[in-house]
């Protein structure tokens, strides 16, 4: 018996979704506008992720050398900077090529490279380029290197000099605005999706209003309450899906028209790219969402109606 | 088999409705309930269904409380009750057939019973060329044919009939009160309430009157008198 009823409240759904065609459709727009608000946030969200994670590439903290600093006590410093939880990526540039890319980079400027010829023999220090996994752990890396870890086993310093201390203030800042672009960025998602949340839950009670009446005499005749509920939460859920289908959809042309725009804007990162390669998972997520938003809805909606 | 024990009923605007109305109705009973508008009759049988709760006072069917009767219970004595109401009460999202069948398929018929007794059932009311229309698409007196055979596809103990000819022209009228005797005589019980004399003058059962919530007179053959 259970799959039979399974089958009859099925069956009214889609029969009930069919015959109330204008208030399905007017449910239905309200159900794709939301979830149009949650595409665009999961989209938007990969875009400045990428766009943040390519701010996060740029910064980095170079430690200068001194001139008379051995190389073996360089690369011990190296692998034991590789060794911080802390650090992403340790690059270390010998002093010939920092000589190499110096003259490369002045190579127009004359007076340049005869006062290095005037200088005689390399001036330049070795550098370890440190990349840290997190703008805000760079304050760390600093006073490691300030510390007694970083000195040679003799117990004398090989550092010349960190930029860190230059550079401290734009860090800073950045951390700022990355960590304000995902407070921000969480804040508005939820307050979007709360509305649209808002707006879709009270138009399917509008449209279960109108079936009130009829919600009494199913009651009246008999029928338990979930069998009656049943056929409202089958529509919601050909609300959700439905949707979800449409603004799947949708979202290709959308994608195509601002893909190149983006692409310049947020470094590298295309939309269009990013649609094709994540349709799967972004249609799950409508799916998921959609049917969600329209089953609940229905539960909630029926609920203060079955109280007969 | 119903007993209605000291039923008061008093809505939330302080109007009594039913002042500690007792009295029993044996199964297989045709009673008619009469009186002015406002006189308590609709809210009598509300009570019965369950649609309301009494302010104190107690229901039985059959020395259960219906009041007290959780979901499960609730859904398995409204399936023993047929209702009729004067506004048809029909869904109207489904056609004629569908109605019938809907209560059908909430009693947990199988299809095949469905298939069978629904256009048996329509045949006997006299809908049998209207089976695929809307209630929208029906007269008066049709809607509430319809409403009847709702009411007694699943074979129920009781009938409850609430101004069933309150909005029908005198033929429908006798027609409704006939179908509604045959039910009676096949040894279902019938609780109707209503204000047309014609009806109750020819029915010659037993009447209860109500005035101002209060049983005024209860005659085993009695006549419209008010």
């Amino acid at each position: 018996m259970f799959w039979t009823k399974l089958k009859r409240v099925f069956k009214s759904g889609f029969i009930n979704f069919w015959r109330n065609g204008v208030v399905s459709l007017a449910a239905m727009l309200v159900v794709s506008a939301t979830l149009f608000v949650i595409g665009s946030i999961v989209l938007g969200n990969a875009l400045t992720k990428a766009a943040l994670d390519e701010i996060k590439e740029k910064v980095d903290v170079n430690v200068y050398m001194r001139v008379d600093a051995k190389e073996p006590d360089i690369l011990a410093l190296r692998d034991s900077l590789s060794k911080l939880p802390q650090v992403s990526k340790v690059e270390y540039v010998s002093s010939e090529e920092a000589l190499a890319e110096f003259k490369e980079r002045h190579k127009d400027n004359t007076l340049i490279l005869e006062s290095l010829e005037e200088v005689g023999g390399n001036p330049l220090g070795a550098t370890l380029n440190i990349k840290a996994k997190d703008p805000s752990e760079y304050e760390n890396i600093a006073k490691f290197l300030e510390s007694d870890s970083a000195l040679a086993p003799g117990g004398a310093s090989i550092i010349d000099k960190v930029n860190y201390r230059q550079n401290k203030l734009i860090i800073d800042r950045l951390t700022n605005i990355i960590d304000s672009a995902h407070t921000l960025g969480y804040a508005l998602t939820l307050l979007f999706i709360l509305m649209s949340v808002t707006v879709t839950i009270g138009t399917i009670r509008l449209a279960i209003y109108t079936a009130r009446e009829e919600i009494s005499v199913m009651k009246l005749v008999g029928a338990s309450s979930n069998y009656v509920r049943g056929p409202f939460i089958v529509e919601g859920l050909m609300y959700g899906v439905l949707s979800a289908l449409i603004v799947v959809v949708l979202f290709y042309p959308v994608a195509l028209w601002v893909g190149s725009a983006t692409e310049g804007f947020f470094g590298g990162i295309n939309l269009l790219t990013y649609y094709r390669s994540n349709f799967f998972e972004l249609l799950a997520i409508l799916l998921l969402s959609g049917s969600l938003l329209g089953t609940v809805s229905s539960w909630l909606a029926t609920q203060r109606y079955l109280k007969v | 088999m119903i007993y209605f024990d000291k039923v008061s009923k008093v809505y939330p605007d302080n109007s009594i409705a039913l002042d500690s109305v007792s009295f029993p109705i044996e199964e297989g009973e045709f009673v008619s309930i009469v009186g002015h508008s406002g006189a308590g009759k609709t809210t009598l049988l509300k009570l019965l269904l369950a649609e309301e709760k009494p302010s104190t006072g107690t229901v039985f069917y059959e020395s259960q409380n219906v009041h007290e009767l959780k979901s499960r219970g609730m859904t398995d004595y409204r399936r023993k009750i047929g209702a009729i109401f004067q506004d048809f009460r029909l869904l109207s999202g489904r056609t004629a057939y569908e109605n019938i069948a809907f209560a059908m398929e909430a009693a947990g018929k199988h299809d095949k019973e469905i298939e069978a007794s629904v256009p048996d059932v329509l045949e006997l009311v006299g809908l049998e060329n209207k089976i695929w229309n809307f209630p929208g698409e029906l007269s008066g007196g049709e809607k509430q044919r319809l409403a009847i055979a709702r009411a007694i596809i699943n074979q129920p103990d009781l009938i409850i009939a609430d101004e069933p000819t309150g909005n029908l022209d005198p033929l429908n009228t006798h027609e409704i009160v006939d179908i509604l005797q045959k039910i009676n005589e096949l040894g279902t019980t019938v609780i109707l309430t209503t204000h047309n004399k014609g009806v109750i003058d020819s029915l010659k059962k037993r009447v209860i009157t109500l005035e101002k919530g209060k049983v005024i007179r209860d005659d085993k053959k009695g006549g419209y008198i008010l």
